[in-house]
């Protein structure tokens, strides 16, 4: 395979399980706006333990994930006081407050970045990102799984369901916090190099949307929107080009044209973005059209709406 | 209150409930038989939602006793009290939107599926766990189809009504709250819902209903009590609920208490 591919499919992998590690908060209703300071923590972490204490990934990866989540689970408990837009804005602020403290710690590098010592090719975050995807929808399909989803549509009835909302949302965001680490390991072996501008607040933001794009409510919400943003770049890569050719060719222009500027391509994935947001609110993948694809469910549901009628 | 408890499921004990200044319940007390079926009705705001709220947890009364088989509960949390065997439905339906049929009546078993193990084991992953199993064939009791897959928010609201009180059945309640089942229901569907409501007493399980329909709370309540502006005004027999001077004028002003006994049946 080419190094463009396997560089794609690492990203593509590093990025699925970054959204499910978002995901899970935002399945319980909390919106998680502090992705990068969670993958900078893990990413930090191997990097730390590879360069400076010489630990192999079979140590520095399980150690990121642990950092991740033992660090998600302390703040979870302050921080899932906070509701809405507050909450969205004490994780976005706790992502702050990680990058911060990174740049400043001469020991991580500073604002010089660590080399990694150790590198792992791009099959190794292949199968993380397929096992983290399976982890994920066994989760969903288990009772924690349904509590979670509960606890998004009405917190106070599934309060008095008997379950415990506060442990729900903890779990739920500590197990996020801990998929970040792996995902900031798997960057940090496969980069050969982290430095804290990589883990900015853009990161944060696309990872979000990547989650609620692709829809909240069933596991292939974040699949499907991880791979949708992360290939259309490239897919816009190639196609604008030629997108330009033609309609230079419209207006009769002949000859040879300097390639499109890259940044077409974010302003088309943010036209993107506002059209789904208006029309497709629930995001790409929702249960209704999950139930809607599936074979010989039509009757059914034909009946119940005459019935209704 | 000489009479003992034992035989009484829940007993209120001189409750009341202020919001700020306004007294929404007031030194209210009744008794509710291990088995009965019994109405909780009254005009718009007079404060049955507010017990309700007051049983399951979800309001503190400021004074007074709340008892589940003798035991006071009023400092119980409301995730617990579920547990204690008391569930509830909602005057406005609460379902889960994204939740199937069968995995809201899941989530209603959640009271008897606490441990860490059950909460980890799959629902329905490869084939169907016993709960999901044992939610298929409650559903099927109470005669209703399973939607497989449908998501509640697509149901007609008569079958989200019933589902809401299977859901609460499927924690297997010893006593069952229902805030106006058949508020929105046409007349078949309420003959429905009542025969329904009468198997589930059946099977042993008291009912405390909140219902305006006097036609259904005449056919499957014995007992009522009547509550006006936050205070007991009537705690006896349905059958003689429309005779008594205080219901009438609550229901139909002063004015008219004597003269239109008939109005009440409607309007209550
Ligand atoms: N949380 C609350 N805060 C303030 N007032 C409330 C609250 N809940 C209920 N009330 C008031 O209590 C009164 C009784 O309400 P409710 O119990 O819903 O009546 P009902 O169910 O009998 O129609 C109403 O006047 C209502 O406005
Ligand atoms: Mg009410």
């Amino acid at each position: 395979m080419s190094g463009y591919w396997t560089g794609i499919l690492t990203i593509l992998s590093i990025n699925v399980i970054m959204a499910y590690a978002i995901f899970l908060p935002v399945a319980t209703g909390q919106l998680n706006l502090g992705g990068a300071g969670f993958q900078a923590l893990g990413a930090y972490t191997a990097a730390f333990l590879s360069a400076v204490a010489g630990q192999s990934a079979w140590a520095t990866i399980p150690a990121a994930m642990a950092v991740g989540g033992v660090v998600s689970m302390a703040i979870a408990f302050p921080l899932l006081r906070t509701r809405g837009v507050y909450l969205v804005l004490a994780t976005f602020a706790f992502a702050e407050v990680v990058a911060g403290a990174i740049l400043n710690t001469s020991e991580l590098g500073g604002a010089m970045g660590l080399s990694v010592p150790e590198y792992l090719d791009y099959p190794v975050p292949i199968i993380a990102a397929i096992l983290v995807t399976l982890f994920v929808f066994y989760l969903m399909a288990t009772r924690f799984g349904l509590t979670m989803r509960a606890c998004h549509d009405d917190d106070v009835v599934t309060d008095l369901l008997g379950v415990s909302i506060r442990g729900v949302r903890v779990a739920a965001f500590a197990i996020g916090g801990a998929l970040a680490g792996l995902a900031g390991a798997l960057y940090a072996h496969t980069f050969s190099f982290v430095e804290i501008q990589s883990f900015n607040a853009s990161l944060s933001i696309y990872v979000l949307l990547y989650v609620l794009l692709g829809g909240t409510q069933s596991a292939l919400g974040p699949l499907f929107g991880a791979a949708f943003f992360t290939l259309l770049p490239e897919v816009l890569r190639a196609v604008l080009p030629q997108v330009k050719g033609a309609l230079a060719g419209l207006f009769g222009i002949q000859g040879a044209l300097s390639p499109p500027d890259e940044s077409w391509r974010f302003v088309i994935l943010g036209v993107l973005t506002v059209l789904m947001m208006m029309y497709r609110s629930e995001g790409l993948i929702t249960r209704t059209l999950i139930e809607r694809l599936k074979p010989g469910r039509h009757p059914a549901s034909a009946t119940v709406e005459e019935a209704s009628a | 209150m000489t009479q003992t408890t034992d035989r009484n499921i829940l007993s209120l004990r001189n409750v009341s409930k202020r919001f700020g200044g306004l007294s929404v319940i007031t030194d209210v007390s009744f008794d509710v038989p291990a088995g009965a079926r019994m109405a909780l009705i009254g005009p718009n705001g007079a404060g049955k939602t507010t017990i309700f709220n007051l049983i399951s947890g979800f309001y503190q009364p400021n004074e007074g006793e709340i008892l589940l088989e003798s035991r006071a509960i009023q400092g119980i949390p409301s995730r617990k009290r579920i547990g204690l065997g008391v569930a509830r439905s909602f005057q406005n339906i609460r379902l889960m939107p994204h939740l199937s049929v069968v995995e809201n009546v899941m989530l209603g078993q959640q009271a008897r599926a606490g441990g860490i193990l059950d909460m980890l084991k799959p629902l329905s992953l490869f084939g169907r766990s016993a709960w999901h199993r044992e939610a298929e064939q409650l559903l099927a009791d109470m005669d209703l189809p399973t939607y497989p897959g449908e998501v509640v928010a697509t149901l007609p609201y008569g079958v989200r009504k019933k589902i809401e009180v299977v859901r609460a059945l499927a924690a297997r309640p010893k006593l069952l709250l229902l805030d106006e089942p058949a508020a929105g229901l046409n007349a078949a569907e309420t003959d429905n819902l009542t025969a329904f409501l009468k198997r589930i007493s059946e099977t042993g399980v008291t009912l405390l209903v909140v219902e305006h329909d006097m036609g259904l709370v005449r056919r499957l309540c014995d007992d009522a009590v009547v509550l006006n502006f936050g205070r007991k005004i009537y705690d006896g027999p349905t059958a003689t609920v429309q005779d008594n001077p205080l219901v009438l004028e609550a229901y139909l002003g002063p004015r008219h208490a004597s003269k239109d006994r008939q109005g009440a049946a409607h309007v209550a």
